[in-house]
């Protein structure tokens, strides 16, 4: 067991863990933050995304104590402040992002970067980020349309595909 | 997963010394290897994560050489090389998707020598230099096959040495499901010839076409592909595609890079 400290949505955790102690199994099991989900456990779906330092990682595929000192986000950690829903999460909602939910945290944190590293993508470009977030319900086009929506795109032309 | 320690050095020398325990395993960005231990198809009793070795990531260029240190991830170099070699900064960003371009490196893509990983093909075509802890090795005597290279065991990849062609382009024929290449051409021309890698296709693993190279470097233009084929016996046969169906992609591929890069 070796122990880790890390910022996880904002706050200062510290633990034990064993060396094969997966960020998943951390964050769902330690710290009961069930919002990060496990579809595939093999870096293939997506449903387990979180931000570390900033940067998207399937968390089904990163030891816990690899995060040693990090500041890790959930989307536990995204909503704002005070609890509303923030623009990606409530475009999401607007736009029928979702049916059963449980691709949706992976979505809207892999969302999240993009919009940072590309705040206005094209549908294309929506497309092409979510390559590695697999939805088995919506046939994904309203949740290009809600990221584009939430991008502040105007969305009134897409049809569906 | 079998239960192990995992060690995480911020030094070459740390991290060999690590990997000198019994059944030590370096662990890169974990998006194979991770997968492979919760397969428990790898069984260490010490993983050494190679992560926090500054000394083995990042992108230098320096005339006429890229080299990009063995721990630098596919974000990173597709990022730091978009000028100084444009077809390696294509191959890195269509590697999987961004979170696995997050974390997974070129060393450990290389040191996986998965038979439809796009790095070989970059390796092998730009004739490049896979640098150790404890030697180099030409990429044409690094490759052995699918999943085998020359590495010993413990040996680090810390850095690979890439010479800029004079112009170059890599064409992948994604297998949607995996997003690995279903067969991949990189093609990079050199003032001393054409060099050729297919990735995806053959059971051995990447390998050069050396008749399409030979008839490119002779004249550089699709033309001088017409007529050339391989033979579909020991391309690799699956359900996504048949040896010959492969065998046929590399030669409509390897006209389309010559296209891309002329
Ligand atoms: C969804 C998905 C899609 C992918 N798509 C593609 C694709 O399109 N093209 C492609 O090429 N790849 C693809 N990959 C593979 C990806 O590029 C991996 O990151 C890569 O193959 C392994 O690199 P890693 O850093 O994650 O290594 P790890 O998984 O950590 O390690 C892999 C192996 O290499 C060894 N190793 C790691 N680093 C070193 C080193 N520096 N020296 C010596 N040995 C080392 C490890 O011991 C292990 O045996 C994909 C992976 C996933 C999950
Ligand atoms: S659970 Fe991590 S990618 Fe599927
Ligand atoms: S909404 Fe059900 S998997 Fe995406």
């Amino acid at each position: 067991m070796t122990k880790v400290t890390m910022t996880v949505n904002g706050k200062a955790v510290s633990k034990e863990v064993s060396g094969n102690t997966l960020m998943t199994e951390f964050l769902r099991d330690e710290l009961h933050l069930t919002g990060t989900h496990v579809g595939c456990d093999t870096s293939q779906c997506g449903a387990c995304v979180i931000h570390v330092d900033g940067e998207s990682v399937k968390a089904c595929s990163i030891f816990a104590a690899e995060a040693e000192g990090a500041s890790v986000t959930t989307i536990e950690g995204m909503a704002n402040a005070d609890g509303s829903l923030s623009v990606i999460q409530q475009a999401f909602q607007d736009y029928h992002g979702l049916q059963c939910g449980f691709c949706t945290p992976g979505m809207v944190m892999s969302a999240a970067t993009l919009l940072k590293d590309n705040p206005k993508p094209t549908e294309h470009e929506v497309r092409e980020y979510l390559k590695g977030n697999i939805c088995r319900c919506t046939g994904y086009h309203n949740i290009v349309k809600a990221i584009l929506a939430a991008s502040g795109q105007d969305v009134t032309g897409i049809a569906a595909e | 997963m079998y239960s192990f320690e995992l060690e995480i050095p911020t030094t070459v020398a740390d991290a060999v010394a690590a990997l000198g325990k019994d059944e030590a395993q370096p662990l890169a960005g974990g998006q194979t290897l991770i997968p492979s231990l919760k397969a428990r198809l790898a069984a260490p009793s010490v993983l050494v994560s190679l992560a926090q070795i500054d000394e083995i990531k990042g992108v230098t260029i320096e005339g006429g050489t890229v080299t990009i240190g063995g721990g630098t991830t596919h974000a990173t170099v597709a990022a730091e090389v978009a000028e100084a070699y444009p077809a390696l900064s294509y191959l890195a960003i269509n590697i999987g998707d961004p979170a696995v371009r997050n974390r997974g490196t070129i060393g450990g893509s290389l040191a996986n020598n998965d038979p439809s990983a796009c790095y070989p093909a970059a390796a092998l075509a730009s004739g490049a230099t896979i640098v150790t802890n404890t030697r180099e090795i030409a990429a044409d005597d690094y490759f052995e096959g699918m999943f085998t290279t020359a590495l010993e065991e413990g040996e680090i990849v810390t850095a690979v040495k890439f010479p800029v062609p004079e112009a170059a382009a890599y064409i992948k024929f994604e297998q949607p499901a995996s997003r690995f290449a279903l067969v991949g051409v990189f093609l990079a021309k050199y003032a001393d010839g054409v060099r050729v890698a297919v990735t995806g296709a053959s059971e051995d693993g990447v390998f050069r076409w050396s008749e399409a190279e030979d008839a490119l470097s002779n004249s550089f233009g699709a033309d001088a592909l017409e007529g050339l084929s391989l033979s579909g016996d020991g391309m690799i046969s699956d359900l996504h595609g048949s040896g010959d169906y492969r065998a046929h992609l590399i030669a409509v591929l390897t006209k389309r890079a010559v296209k891309a890069a002329a």
